[in-house]
C-alpha cells in the first residue's frame, strides 16, 4: 500500500514538474531582434519546486487526509433531515420565493448603480436557464445552441428599432415568439435525433445563427452590431435627460424630481424581475399541466410514452418552442440593457455557460436554477482581482461542486400528486 | 368479427425484411397466442400492429379500420393498448403518477375509475401507490405495466413477454390477471416465449419461426403438435 502510494506520488510530482516548468519556468524574451529562451527568476523556480512537493506529499498521504476529510461534518447541515412532508414544503416554497420577490424589489434602493446592473445580468441569466431547464432538465434534450434563440430575441428587438423605430414593449412579445418560431423550425429537423446527436446539430444551429448574423453586414451591420438600442419606457415616460422621442414625456419631470441615470437602471431592473418571476411562475405551471407530464415521460422511457399513445413529435417540439420563447423574452431585455448588440454576444460560450448553470442547480428544479445562476454570474464578477486565474477559479469551483453535490445544489423534487391517506 | 387483422404483412429494418408476409386475426373477446424463438419476429410483429416500424407492404387492420400508415401516437389512442418488452414504466414516477400516465388522453373522471379498477385487479399496487415504481420488484412492476395500458380503458391490450424474467409464482399470477380480461371481454394478443403456459391459456395460438408464421392451430392442439412439443416445449 505505502509502496504504491510513494510510487504514485512521485509520478504525479513529475508531471507536476513538466507541466508547471515549461510554462512558468521558460520565457520568451526579445532581444534586438531576436527571441531568447530564457529562465524565470529564481521565485518561481523555487514555487514550482514547491509546488512539486505539495503535490508528492499530499499523494502520499492522501488516504490519511481523506480518510480526515470525511469526518469533517457535512458541508450541509440539512443533508440528512428528513424529507419534509410535501404539502408543509409546498408551502414552505412558496413563502421563501414571495420573501425572495420581495426582498429583490427592495433591494435596488438601497445598494450602488453597478451592483443593479450585475443583478439585471444575473436575472437574464435566470430567464435563459429557466427556459433551458425545460429543454434539458425537464424534456431531456440536450441542446448547445440555445444561445441562438437568446441572439434571435436580441436581434429582432434591434432590427426591429433600428428600421421599423418599434418600441421595447412591442418588441417583447415579438422577440419571444419570434424566438419560439426559431425553436418550432429547428425542432423539426432535429425529433428523430436523440443524446450526442440532438447535441452535435443544436451546436450547429447556434453556430450558424451567429455566423449569419456576423456575415448579412447590410441588415445586422455584422461584427459592427447594431446600436442605439432605444431603452424602455414607462407609459411613454423616457428615463432620458431629453426627450429622445416625439411625443414622450420624461420621468424626471413628469414626478418632478432631479434627473438621475440611475432611474434607468433601476427600472431595466424592474422590468428584468418581473420577467423573471413571470417566466418561472409559467413554468411551474406548465411543470403541473399534462404537457409537463409527458415532457416528463418522455425523457424517462421515450418507448413507453410513445405506446401510451404519446406523439413524439408533438412533445418535443412543445418544448423546444417554450424554452425558445423564454429565450426571446431574456434576449429582448439583454439587447435593452446593453443597447449595443453584436455577434460576439452570442458566442457558444454563452450556450455552455447557460448549460452548466442548468446542470449546477440540479437538472429541473426551479430554486436550484436560480441560485445556480445567481453563483455563475456573481462568481467571476467577484474573483475579478485575480483576473487572470478567472477561469481557472471557475472550472475549479464547477468540479468542486460535481463532486460535492453530483445531482445539482438543489436536485429537483418531484411534485406528487397528493395521497390521501388510506383508510 | 375480427379485432386485429394483419393481411400478408412485409416488415423490413433497412434493407433487411424481417417479416415475410405474415397474417394473423384475432378475434374479439379472444386469447390469442403468438410463439416463437429469439429473433424470429415476433417484437417486429406488434411493433407493425403499433407502426413502428410501419409494414413495408400488407395490411394492418384494427376493427376494420385500415391501421397500416397510420402514426403511432394515433394508434395507440384507439382502443388498443401494449404492454412493452421488458415492462418499461416510468421508474422515478410513483405508482399512482405510472397509472395516470396510462390515462394521458382520458378525464379526470375516467381515470378515477380505470384506477380503481386497476386496483381491484393488483391489490398490491394499492398498497404501493405512492412508491416510487423503480424500487418495486420485477413482478410488482409487471403488474404494474399492464395497470397502466389497462387505464386507457382499451378493447384490446397487447402483452410482450409479459413473464420475461420473472418467478414461476409470479407468472402464475400474471397469467390468471390475463384470463380475468378475457372475462371483461378484452381481447388479448400474447407474446411468450413460455410457450407451454402461453398456449394452456390461449384459445388460438401461431408459431412464427423466422419471420414466417409456421403453424397455426387452437391453443390445446398445439400443445399437443409433435413439433411444437419438440421445438418449444423440450420434448
Amino acid at each position: 500500500m505505502a509502496a504504491q502510494n510513494l510510487k504514485h506520488a512521485l509520478f504525479c510530482a513529475i508531471i507536476t514538474l513538466i507541466i508547471a516548468y515549461p510554462i512558468l519556468g521558460l520565457n520568451l524574451e526579445a532581444e534586438g531582434t531576436q527571441v531568447v529562451l530564457e529562465g524565470a527568476d529564481t521565485v518561481t523556480v523555487v514555487s514550482i519546486a514547491l509546488a512539486a512537493i505539495v503535490v508528492f506529499l499530499f499523494q502520499l498521504f492522501r488516504d490519511t487526509i481523506m480518510a480526515s476529510l470525511g469526518r469533517i461534518p457535512r458541508l450541509n447541515p440539512l443533508a440528512n433531515r428528513e424529507p419534509m412532508e410535501q404539502g408543509r414544503r409546498q408551502r414552505f416554497e412558496t413563502i421563501a420565493l414571495v420573501l425572495l420577490v420581495m426582498a429583490a424589489l427592495a433591494w435596488p434602493f438601497f445598494v450602488s448603480r453597478g451592483s443593479v446592473d450585475l443583478a439585471t445580468l444575473v436575472l437574464i441569466y435566470v430567464m435563459l436557464a429557466l427556459g433551458l431547464n425545460v429543454v434539458v432538465g425537464l424534456a431531456g434534450l440536450l441542446d448547445l445552441g440555445y444561445v441562438a434563440f437568446y441572439a434571435v430575441g436580441a436581434y429582432t428587438f434591434a432590427l426591429l428599432s433600428q428600421y421599423f423605430g418599434i418600441s421595447f414593449w412591442l418588441a417583447l412579445p415579438l422577440g419571444a415568439c419570434l424566438a419560439a418560431l426559431f425553436g418550432l423550425v429547428l425542432g423539426f429537423p432535429v425529433l428523430r435525433l436523440r443524446g450526442d446527436y440532438l447535441a452535435i446539430v443544436t451546436l450547429g444551429f447556434g453556430e450558424i445563427i451567429r455566423i449569419l448574423l456576423n456575415n448579412m453586414t447590410w441588415l445586422t451591420g455584422g461584427p459592427n452590431g447594431i446600436g442605439g438600442i432605444p431603452d424602455p419606457t414607462l407609459f411613454g415616460m423616457e428615463f432620458g435627460r431629453r426627450i429622445k422621442e416625439e411625443g414622450n414625456s420624461s420621468f424626471h419631470e413628469v414626478f418632478g424630481i432631479a434627473y438621475s441615470s440611475e432611474h434607468k437602471i433601476i427600472f431595466l431592473y424592474l422590468i428584468a424581475l418581473v420577467l423573471a418571476v413571470f417566466t418561472a411562475v409559467v413554468i411551474r405551471r406548465f411543470t403541473k399541466m399534462p404537457v409537463g407530464r409527458s415532457w416528463e415521460a418522455l425523457r424517462e422511457d421515450e418507448i413507453a410514452a410513445r405506446s401510451l399513445g404519446l406523439s413524439r413529435t408533438s412533445v418535443k417540439l412543445s418544448a423546444f418552442t417554450i424554452g425558445a420563447f423564454f429565450a426571446g423574452f431574456a434576449g429582448t431585455v439583454f439587447a435593452s440593457k446593453q443597447g449595443f448588440i453584436s455577434p460576439e454576444s452570442f458566442v457558444f460560450l454563452e450556450s455552455a455557460i447557460i448549460l452548466a448553470i442548468v446542470v449546477l442547480g440540479g437538472m429541473g428544479s426551479q430554486i436550484g436554477v436560480i441560485l445556480a445562476a445567481i453563483a455563475v454570474v456573481i462568481l467571476p464578477e467577484l474573483a475579478r482581482e485575480f483576473s487572470e486565474f478567472r477561469m481557472l477559479i471557475f472550472g475549479a469551483a464547477m468540479v468542486l461542486m460535481m463532486v460535492w453535490r453530483p445531482q445539482g445544489l438543489l436536485p429537483m423534487r418531484r411534485i406528487h400528486i397528493e395521497l390521501k391517506k388510506q383508510e | 368479427m375480427s379485432m386485429l387483422l394483419l393481411e400478408d404483412v412485409h416488415t423490413h429494418y433497412g434493407k433487411i425484411e424481417a417479416l415475410h408476409g405474415v397474417s394473423v386475426e384475432v378475434n374479439q373477446g379472444e386469447i390469442v397466442s403468438l410463439i416463437g424463438a429469439n429473433g424470429a419476429g415476433k417484437t417486429t410483429l406488434l411493433m407493425t400492429v403499433c407502426g413502428t416500424p410501419q409494414a413495408t407492404s400488407g395490411r394492418v387492420i384494427l376493427e376494420g379500420r385500415d391501421i397500416t400508415r397510420e402514426a403511432t401516437a394515433n394508434i395507440m389512442r384507439s382502443g388498443i393498448a401494449i404492454v412493452p418488452e421488458g415492462r418499461r414504466i416510468f421508474s422515478s414516477l410513483t405508482v399512482e403518477e405510472n397509472l395516470h400516465m396510462g390515462g394521458f388522453f382520458n378525464t379526470k373522471e375516467e381515470i378515477r375509475k380505470s384506477q380503481e379498477h386497476v386496483y381491484e385487479l393488483f391489490p398490491r399496487l394499492k398498497e404501493r401507490r405512492a412508491q416510487r415504481a423503480g424500487t418495486m420488484s420485477g413482478g410488482e412492476q409487471q403488474m404494474l405495466a399492464i395497470g397502466r395500458a389497462l387505464m386507457s380503458k382499451p378493447r384490446m391490450i397487447i402483452l410482450d413477454e409479459p413473464s420475461l424474467g420473472l418467478a414461476p409464482l409470479v407468472i402464475k399470477q400474471i397469467f390468471e390477471i390475463i384470463g380475468q380480461l378475457r372475462e371483461e371481454g378484452i381481447t388479448v394478443f400474447l407474446v411468450e416465449q413460455n410457450a407451454h403456459q402461453a398456449l394452456n391459456l390461449a384459445d388460438r395460438g401461431y408459431v412464427l419461426e423466422t419471420g414466417r408464421i409456421r403453424l397455426h392451430d387452437t391453443g390445446a392442439n398445439l400443445l399437443e403438435n409433435p413439433d411444437v412439443r419438440n421445438a418449444y416445449l423440450g420434448g
